[in-house]
């Protein structure tokens, strides 16, 4: 299957700082599950920023959709970030807006008439069990709650790909599984899956999943890119 | 559904900074529609000024010989009316002028007894100096005791008076348009500033800078149109009042600065107008903000 994301000696640094991420290289193949993992402040979300676009490379070379997504003109940036559904670490919910709003925001960017709308976030409102919340705006919603608005504004557009950061963080562990649930159906559906996470319990949820651990900054294969043999379903706990 | 009132215009939460806009805009077109008033007044009133006086001549003929003078006015009409230049010569009615001299002399005006200056009204077809010249070669030829007055020497400090004004008023509406489209670039940067959260996540949802800028300057062309029509229909309703008391006073030069239904028309339009600048200033100053964002 073709790659879908190429990273090639990519280095970044914040500012004048020491390297947050240095020579990572890997591919991911489209239609794949990933999940990635590390320690806290390893670099996992510096990664994932540069994978969707929030942050441009210091160095190195980064293909998404077959295309040079570093030297991208700003112009074609939004056109690559529709394509690319994101789970932020922080959620990044429009705090005025409610919950039906918030999710129903990629479609509405995407320019689908109201009519189309309505439908699709009420179903995703429904499978993050949130159909009651409809209404209610993010602050007034507990962490949990608002991790799954996020998660269900992150799909409803049927992203090619889901960049899922930390996206069970906030949730217990049925929550939890079901939404891992949720993203292996996507990733049924074609959607390639990035999921950073340090939920060890979840790693086994999903067969066929590939990791990826970074630590310091660089990804922890020595070769430097991504041949994590595909995990058996039930090969620990 | 509630909800189905347009979505976007939820997406910039504005409340306070929105009434100021309002107020800020209301007061701007308030006294832009003045100034447009008073300018447009004023060009109405040099207008008609020069309507009336640029071909305008007297001749006057102050002979103290009731015959000479009479003599001097027949010979002055018929060589005037045979004048290419002349479109119109004719002595101003002699009861006509005792009326007017009435509250100096009295009624010894009307006394035929009495020497009275004959004049004589002309209108030229053509305002040029060698038509005026020749009308006062032709008064001198006539008598010695005439005297040719252009109308419009002696209104033209008025003349340039108005002119004055009507380019002041030129001059604040064009500051005023200036300063509305700064307070729109401070509004929408300080609005690019305070949204800046909700920006950066439209952003990463995909969303262009132009669909960005639109929302700005949707909302600030409503809030421009919305404080634009309360101040020009106040500014509006002044001038016509101020017209009205005007139309009483009677005087030639202030009916002249009367306004014209299209002056009307083009005040009415200026809100528009400056929403319009309000909407083109906020796209660009959002647009040119946002290039300098990932
Ligand atoms: N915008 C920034 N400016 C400067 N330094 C940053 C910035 N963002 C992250 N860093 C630094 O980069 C390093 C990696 O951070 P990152 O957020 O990628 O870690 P992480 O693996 O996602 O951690 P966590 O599991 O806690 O979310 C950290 O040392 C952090 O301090
Ligand atoms: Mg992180």
């Amino acid at each position: 299957m073709a790659n879908i994301v190429q990273f090639e000696n990519v280095g970044l640094r914040y500012g004048t700082g020491p390297e947050t991420l240095s020579d990572v290289s890997f591919t991911l193949t489209a239609g794949a599950f990933y999940f990635l993992t590390g320690a806290s402040g390893a670099g996992k979300t510096s990664l994932l920023k540069l994978l969707y676009l929030a942050q441009r490379p210091s160095r190195g070379i980064i293909r998404l959709f077959g295309e040079d997504a570093v030297t991208l003109p700003r112009k074609r940036l939004p056109g690559f970030r529709r394509r690319i559904g994101v789970v932020f670490q922080d959620f990044r919910l429009v705090p005025h807006l409610s919950a039906y709003d918030n999710i129903a925001l990629p479609l509405r960017v995407a320019g689908i008439p109201e009519s189309d709308i309505e439908g699709p976030v009420r179903e995703m409102l429904a499978w993050v069990g949130l159909a009651e919340r409809a209404n209610a705006k993010p602050p007034t919603l507990s962490g949990g709650e608002q991790q799954r608005i996020a998660i269900a504004r992150a799909i409803i557009a049927r992203p090619e790909i889901l960049v899922a950061d930390e996206p069970t963080g906030n949730v217990d562990p049925d929550m939890a599984e079901r939404l891992l649930h949720l993203f292996g159906s996507l990733n049924r559906l074609g959607t390639t899956v990035v999921v950073a996470t340090h939920d060890f319990h979840l790693l086994n949820r999903i067969p066929n999943a590939q990791m990826m651990r970074i630590d310091n900054g660089r990804l922890s294969d020595p070769t430097g890119s991504l041949r994590f043999p595909p995990r058996a379903p039930d090969d620990s706990e | 559904m509630a909800r189905r009132q347009s979505p976007s215009h939820r997406l910039l939460d504005e409340g306070r900074r929105q009434r100021t806009m309002i107020a800020i805009m209301a007061i701007m077109v308030f006294l832009t529609v003045l100034a447009a008033a008073f300018g447009l007044g004023a060009a109405r009133s040099a207008r008609s000024l020069d309507a009336d006086l640029a071909g305008r001549l007297t001749v006057q003929v102050v002979e103290a010989d009731a015959a000479r003078r009479d003599a001097a006015v027949e010979a002055i009409l018929t060589k005037l009316r045979t004048d290419p230049d002349v479109a119109r010569a004719a002595e101003v009615d002699r009861a006509r002028l005792a009326e007017l001299l009435r509250p100096w002399l009295g009624d010894a005006g009307l006394d035929a007894g009495v020497p009275m200056p004959a004049m004589i009204d002309i209108d030229l077809r053509n305002a040029s100096d060698a038509a005026v010249g020749r009308v006062e070669a032709i008064a001198a030829a006539a008598s010695t005791q005439t005297r040719v007055d252009r109308n419009a020497s002696w209104l033209a400090p008025v003349r340039r008076f108005v002119t004055t004004l009507a380019m002041l008023a030129a001059a604040l509406v064009l500051l005023m348009a200036l300063a509305t489209g700064a307070v729109v670039l401070l509004a929408a940067r300080a609005g690019l500033d305070g949204h800046r959260s909700t920006i950066d996540i439209l952003h990463m949802l995909g969303s262009t800078d132009v669909q960005v800028a639109r929302l700005f300057q949707r909302r600030i062309a409503i809030d421009t149109l919305t404080g634009g029509l309360i101040g020009a229909i106040a500014a509006i309703v002044i001038a016509w009042l101020l017209q009205a008391q005007l139309a009483v006073l009677g005087s030639q030069i202030l009916n002249g600065s009367a306004l014209a239904p299209e002056d009307w028309a083009l005040l009415a339009l200026l809100p528009f107008l400056f929403a319009l600048l309000a909407m083109v200033a906020a796209r660009l100053s959002v647009l040119r903000a946002l290039r300098s964002r990932l």
